[in-house]
């Protein structure tokens, strides 16, 4: 059986939400963190609702419908998403009331929302939509283990198509721990020189991807999800990447295009340079972080990328590091790890 | 992909015991959890009760040899995973693909609740070791290591039925080949976040709770964890010992009528049950026992009871809720009660409901409330129902 992305929603940090274009008019950040192009809330929601939907709420459920609607379906068969931090707007908003408050006279409503279960539920609540509904919260590979849900749920005939998602924020809070931390770059950076200097530290990003997998075939989906690999501290990626091509019946040559998670940290992309100059030495390769900045559910956007790559047969010329000798892309390998320790594989196919 | 899913190790930690046995025992003896709250600095303490783990964090650090920075959420979690993986004792461990799924609300929340403290007021402070583990697969993360399993983790967090949710999603693991072993269950420690959640919503009984009586006031929040281990039939076949019983029905449906509340009839509760049924290949006459999600409040207990009402009315099995003993103890409790579940089918036992006086008016069934040995427990079906609408009922079966 196969499993086919039929339509795919994705708001970022770039115009990547209904719009005809294709990553062809770039949006330049200067600084450590990129911030989200909101959509027109409207068409999805009732305006005085919006106000009380948190930033990944309303995002995440604008995503989730948009796909449905170009997928054409109006009830999925299941719901699932992926989030390593949950909501953390309401969850700041809950704790702030908490200490500055003693524990005293709190409202309720932060709490509520902060659960991080709150975006698939509120997809199902808006939809009225009775079905399997299932949030995964595992870090870098939180989106992954949602869709790999999504594919199981296909193959064991449970539904014909599941709705599957990534969805993270990014509050100030998060930021300001994880530059604490050193995930970020010290100093200011325009994101599409992201890879042009050699430091420490990467970009933070957010975002909210949701994608109609089915298993149907026509000539309306977007591409196949071929093969979905998760991987817990390998010890040889290059051999892993080899034996899940090979699982699937290819060999490294006959990927058309790369994508990898490379993020601008000297530590993170180590990683990847001995896979473009030995493994793939004769593929495309095209890298991600620098469009919608770093976060753990950053696959949904590379996920959203192939699958627009594969339907418009165009790779779009800010992805590129290496660019193809092949016009149409047939296959693309998504790479991406998390933080050295979470990777993952994600085969995407022409249809 | 209906190949059987076997139950083959248990662990659980909770207010009423620290192990399997101590469970057992408080059951018989009728011992509850509750008391005044110790472990957390609250303006509720001596206010409202909870069931908390009758051991310090320090006690814990002790048993377990993980680190003094440790959320008790992580140290929970490997006292309940570990004993159910040496329960199971699957030999040459390291030849088989196994897994560990685990689930829960609060992360490393009681340590960033430390740190933020500090950190609300100028945030160039606090200590960046309360909050390293603040996320929900960090808990995972570290028992998995301890534990050795590296070939698949994963979190499940759908609020107070994620544990529930985490199990169904380790069975199916097992039955699309991609593991052998799988411990799955889930884990919560109490913190100021919940309790103080909860309390806004206005659902906590300031007395020990009374599930599924008319009289009811509210839940008590409780903490703990709970795993199974579940391995393929080709597992099973290498074991010395017989497995418990298998996972025969599961199913999640959402309630989709509001983010917090119950529709009054239950219906995603209804569907949750129906379709663990319907999966097991079992009539509603088949259950010899339910647990109840049986929370205490007034919106759960009547939404779950018509629920049960329309669907077994007029024949009903014996159903308890173990709340009343370990209180809710939210994204473990599935995984608790799925413990639960198992042994009242290994030791053919139903669990009473403690303080049940008088039957819900609504309702024409009142839950077991005497400890019962000696019965024929051949299907239990577990109830597992949370915020976001996410209802999920479990069936185990006796092999």
């Amino acid at each position: 059986m196969k499993v086919f992305i039929r339509s795919a929603a994705c708001i970022s940090a770039q115009k990547t939400f209904k719009n005809d274009g294709f990553l062809d008019d770039i949006t330049e950040y200067v600084g450590t963190r990129l911030t989200i192009i909101e959509p027109d809330y409207k068409e999805y929601f009732d305006p005085k609702a919006v106000r009380r939907m948190s930033p990944v709420v309303k995002r995440g459920v604008a995503a989730a419908l948009e796909c449905l609607k170009q997928a054409d379906v109006k009830m999925p068969g299941a719901i699932v998403t992926g989030t390593a931090f949950g909501c953390m707007t309401d969850t700041v908003t809950f704790m702030n009331r908490l200490v500055d408050d003693n524990e005293e006279m709190l409202p309720p409503t932060a709490f509520i929302q902060s659960t991080h279960n709150t975006v698939a539920a509120q997809v199902a609540l808006s939809l009225q939509c009775h079905a399997y509904n299932n949030t995964f919260v595992h870090k870098g590979i939180s989106f992954e283990s949602a869709l790999l849900d999504g594919v199981m749920l296909l193959k064991e005939q449970e539904t014909k198509n599941v709705l599957v998602g990534g969805t993270e924020e990014m509050v100030d809070v998060s930021f300001k721990v994880l530059t604490r931390l050193g995930l970020f770059k010290r100093w200011p950076i325009s994101n599409l020189e992201l890879f042009k200097t050699e430091s420490k530290g990467t970009i933070g990003g957010e975002g909210c991807a949701f994608f109609l997998l089915n298993d149907e075939p026509s000539a309306d989906n977007l591409a196949e999800l071929t093969a979905i690999k998760v991987l817990y501290q390998p010890q040889n990626i290059a051999e892993s990447i080899s034996s899940f091509l090979a699982d699937n019946g290819l060999n490294p040559a006959d990927v058309d295009l790369v994508i990898t998670g490379k993020n601008g940290d000297i530590k993170n992309d180590a990683i990847y340079q001995p896979l473009i100059s030995d493994l793939f030495i004769h593929n495309a390769i095209a890298n991600y972080k620098h469009l919608c900045g770093e976060y753990p559910v950053s696959s949904s956007f590379a996920l959203w990328l192939a699958a627009n790559i594969l339907k418009r047969c165009e790779v779009p010329e800010v992805v590129y590091e290496r660019d193809s000798p092949v016009d149409i892309q047939k296959t693309v390998l998504i790479y991406n790890h998390y933080q050295g320790k979470y990777h993952s594989l994600m085969l995407v196919s022409a249809i | 992909m209906s190949a059987p899913v076997y139950i083959v190790g248990l662990g659980v930690i909770s207010g009423i015991g620290n192990n399997v046995a101590e469970h057992l025992a408080s059951f018989e003896q009728a011992k509850a959890g509750m008391g005044d709250i110790t472990t957390l600095n609250t303006i509720h303490k001596g206010q409202l009760p909870v069931a908390e783990v009758k051991l310090s964090n320090e006690q814990l650090v002790a048993t377990t040899g993980l680190p003094e920075r440790s959320s008790r959420t992580a140290l929970l979690s490997y006292v309940a995973a570990r004993e159910a993986l040496d329960d199971a004792g699957i030999p040459n461990l390291n030849s088989l693909r196994v897994g560990f799924v685990s689930a829960n609300t609060v992360g490393g929340m009681d340590k960033s609740e430390d740190f933020y403290v500090q950190f609300h007021a100028d945030d160039n402070k606090g200590k960046l070791r309360n909050i390293f583990d603040h996320e929900c697969g960090s808990m995972t993360e570290i028992v998995a290591d301890q534990l050795g399993i590296g070939d698949f983790i994963t979190t499940v967090s759908t609020a107070c039925s994620s544990s529930a949710n985490s199990i169904f999603y380790g069975a199916r693991l097992i039955r699309n080949d991609m593991l052998d072993v799988v411990v799955a269950g889930g884990v919560d420690s109490l913190t100021k976040l919940t309790l103080n959640g909860f309390n806004t919503l206005m659902i906590l009984d300031k007395e020990f709770c009374k599930p599924f009586d008319e009289n009811r006031a509210g839940l008590n929040l409780g903490e703990g964890a709970g795993y199974v281990v579940m391995v393929s039939d080709k597992v099973r076949s290498m074991l010395a010992k017989q497995p418990y019983c298998v996972i025969s029905g599961y199913n999640n449906s959402n309630d989709a009528y509001h983010q917090t509340a119950s529709s009054p009839d239950g219906t995603g509760s209804y569907m949750a049950m129906k379709g663990a049924l319907d999966k097991a290949g079992l009539q509603p006459s088949d259950i010899d026992y339910i647990n109840l999600h049986g929370t205490g409040t007034l919106n759960n207990d009547s939404a779950e009871g018509t629920a049960i009402k329309r669907l077994f009315d007029p024949e009903y099995p014996p159903v308890s809720s173990t709340k009343s003993f370990t209180g809710h103890t939210l994204g473990a409790s599935g995984g608790v009660e799925a413990v639960f579940s198992v042994l009242a089918i290994k030791n053919q036992i139903i669990y009473p409901n403690l303080r049940f006086e008088t039957q819900m008016s609504e309702l024409s069934f009142k839950p077991e409330t005497r400890f019962m040995k000696n019965q024929h427990i051949k299907h239990v079906m577990s109830n597992s129902f949370g915020f976001g609408g996410n209802c999920t009922s479990l069936i185990f079966s006796a092999v």
